[in-house]
């Protein structure tokens, strides 16, 4: 048993983190001045697709790199360390099935629930999106329309979803740590007083407990340890979030400070895939099951 | 990443749950929690039993990954927990093998691993608990021995153990680090006097020991006169890296005792109980994961465990006493019978946040030493 990353792990990992950094360290965050119709910037979309992070698991005679879920959980944790918005885990989902998905060519979107995110933007829809009604969107990042009937959600999107709340738990966590060791009050940083530092100290809690499970889950490919994967993972991005914000204090309640967008990201994740009852009752039906 | 065993690992756990399955059978009938002589015999007598068929040593000398298979196929298999050996093969005694003399080794650790010889830990004083450096229990140098006086609290087992893990301050003029000395004292010697304390959940678990002029010779100090924090910091993290790793596997048993109690109770039928254990299904898979990764990390790294044991004692503290509150919801009012099986068990997880380092002692030793946030004053 070796349940590390292994080298090319690792360099797959720094190469995604290389090439969002540079997008969205490259003013990027403009696209909130896009509000509220925000637009998928096509040439970034495309450079995703050339990093292979939507053709990924596709056999390498389909033009693929033929990894699997372990990688495609890193790639997609990095992601959503980055914020990048659009419907990433539907466009990788398409690849090998819609033309110009694995390549980035094609930005496809997915009913997902009874949600939609990105119908306008997508060139294709899947299964379909008959009677959506668009919806004003808290994520002024993620369009979003409803729809009527309710889609039945893959386990390998629960785990993609999971792999970027991850990420956002780790990224509003290392925020909240970077804004306590350097704003002060009362005359030292606010990382000395325990109120803060024990907020900070059970965020990074979570966030190990959270990537344990979603790794692992990617390792078994298990949908009961996906759906495991998925609470603690929804929990260590919502809580997180909140608990950066309490952090910032007043700058995290403003629209300027990037804060909130993590948070309302995690909201819009945490209602893909029926959401966290699905996942306990499967969780607890398979209580059963091993008792038998 | 990769959560497949080797061939070897797989014929280890094969063999010793053949083994398991052998012996298990003949054991006799657990002693009750409050007869700790009888606990004291039971428990060494099973320590005994895994040292005659080779597994004494594997606490220690084992790779880290066939511990953990260790410890999962023996809670498994329902056999005797560690109990009254626990200080000696978890964290007294890997500290003398880690930083002991050969002489001392040789001295102590063989009658450990047969089940011989048990030991206490004597850290905790009545004004020194989670700030344990502050610690008063003199030791005054004189010829060979040393002269101990003072008086330790909350010391689990002290009235059954042979040896005690004693923390001692030899210099009091130093910086209170500085000044603390790390001895084995043998509870036969003249001049100590322990008194049980009953816990909240009425059993006499652990004890005050007052110590008046106790003679412990010099030859029993673990590590340097004054450099006795640095050993005591490889003591916790032994006792906060791995002592609870098979307490997760116990946790998802019992877990699946309650689904089947909740079945056949009819409160399997209660949306929000059933969401609730489904919940407590996912916290204890996340942190079996989170073992097998920091058992894989120390597997890469070698040696003494690092504060990444902070993380998971903070979080499975946590889980242990939700998933009796679980428990307690599952059982109705039953809950408040203690003939009922997991109502002492509730209680005893009260205890989980404190041993062993409080959660907010934990939270500071995260946010210190792996965030990099500013030391408390
Ligand atoms: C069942 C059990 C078995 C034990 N067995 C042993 C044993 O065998 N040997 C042994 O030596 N000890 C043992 N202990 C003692 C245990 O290690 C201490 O109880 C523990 O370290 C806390 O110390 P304290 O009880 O003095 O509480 P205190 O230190 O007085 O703490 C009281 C409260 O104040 C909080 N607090 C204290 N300091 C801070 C701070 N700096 N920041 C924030 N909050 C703080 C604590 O978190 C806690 O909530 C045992 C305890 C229990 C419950």
């Amino acid at each position: 048993m070796r349940f590390q990353l292994t080298g090319e792990q690792k360099a797959l990992r720094a190469a995604v983190r290389g090439v969002v950094g540079r997008w969205s360290g490259a003013g990027r965050w403009g696209l909130v001045a896009q509000f509220p119709a925000p637009l998928i910037d096509r040439g970034f979309w495309g450079a995703l697709g050339e990093l292979g992070v939507f053709s990924l698991r596709l056999p390498e005679v389909d033009g693929g790199a033929g990894l699997g879920l372990p990688e495609a959980v890193l790639v997609f944790e990095e992601l959503g360390w980055a914020l990048v918005p659009g419907p990433l885990v539907a466009t990788h989902l398409a690849a090998g099935v819609v033309p110009g998905a694995a390549t980035g060519e094609t930005v496809v979107a997915a009913a997902d629930g009874s949600l939609v995110e990105w119908l306008d933007e997508a060139d294709v829809v899947l299964p379909g999106a008959e009677g959506a009604v668009a919806l004003r969107s808290v994520d002024p990042l993620t369009p979003l329309h409803r729809v009527p009937a309710a889609a039945r959600t893959d386990p390998v999107a629960v785990l993609l979803t999971a792999a970027e709340q991850l990420g956002t738990a780790a990224r509003v966590c290392a925020l909240a740590v970077q804004h306590a060791r350097t704003r002060e009050q009362f005359g030292q940083a606010i990382g000395g007083f325990q109120a803060v530092k024990h907020l900070c100290a059970r965020s990074l809690v979570r966030v190990e407990v959270a990537r344990a499970a979603v790794y692992a889950a990617a390792v078994t490919g298990d949908a009961v340890d996906i759906a495991a994967a998925r609470l603690l993972a929804d929990e260590a991005a919502l809580r997180g979030a909140r608990d950066c914000l309490q952090v910032h204090g007043g700058m995290g309640f403003t629209w300027e400070s990037e804060v909130h967008l993590h948070l309302k990201r995690a909201w819009v994740r945490a209602r893909r895939g029926g959401g966290d009852t699905e996942s306990e009752e499967v969780l607890a039906a398979d209580l059963l099951a091993q008792a038998g | 990443m990769d959560l497949s065993y080797t061939a070897e690992e797989d014929e280890f756990r094969a063999r010793l749950r053949e083994w398991l399955g052998k012996v298990l059978p003949t054991l006799p009938a657990k002693p009750s929690p409050d007869d700790w002589p009888g606990r004291r015999a039971y428990d060494c007598g099973w320590q005994r039993m895994l040292y005659d068929a080779g597994y004494g040593h594997v606490h220690w000398d084992a790779s880290p990954t066939t511990r953990l298979i260790f410890l999962e196929e023996t809670e498994k298999a329902g056999a005797p927990y560690v109990g009254a050996n626990f200080v000696g093969l978890l964290h007294a005694g890997p500290t003398i093998a880690a930083e002991g003399t050969p002489e001392q080794r040789e001295r102590w650790l063989p009658p450990v691993l047969r089940g011989d010889e048990v030991w206490c830990q004597g850290f905790s004083e009545p004004d020194a608990g989670s700030d344990l450096a502050s610690l008063r229990t003199r030791a005054l140098r004189d010829g060979d021995d040393y002269v101990v006086s003072g008086s330790k609290i909350w010391t689990s087992h002290a009235e059954v153990a042979d040896w005690c893990e004693l923390l001692v301050r030899t210099d009091p003029a130093a910086p209170k680090h500085r000044g603390i000395s790390w001895l084995a004292m043998p509870m036969s010697a003249a001049g100590i006097t322990v008194r049980p304390l009953r816990t909240l959940a009425g059993s006499a678990e652990f004890a005050e020991v007052f110590l008046d002029e106790v003679r412990v010779p010099v030859g029993n100090r673990v590590g340097d006169e004054n450099d006795g924090w640095r050993v005591t910091m490889v003591t916790l993290s032994f006792e906060r890296g791995t002592a609870f790793v098979g307490e997760v596997v116990a946790c998802r048993r019992v877990l699946g005792e309650l689904a089947v109690e909740a079945r056949r109770n009819g409160r399997w039928d209660d949306p929000g109980i059933r969401r609730q254990l489904g919940r407590l299904n996912a916290e204890f898979r996340a942190l079996w994961r989170l073992t097998q990764w920091n058992v894989s990390e120390a597997e890469a790294s070698g040696g003494v465990p690092g504060v990444g044991g902070s993380v998971f004692k903070l979080r499975y503290s946590h889980a242990r006493q939700e998933l009796y509150d679980a428990a307690a919801d599952v059982l109705g009012p039953d809950s408040l019978d203690l003939e009922r099986p997991w109502v002492l068990d509730r209680l005893s997880s009260l205890s989980y946040t404190i041993a062993a380092g409080t959660s907010q002692i934990q939270q500071n030793i995260v946010a210190e030493r792996i965030l990099g946030l500013p030391k408390g004053r």
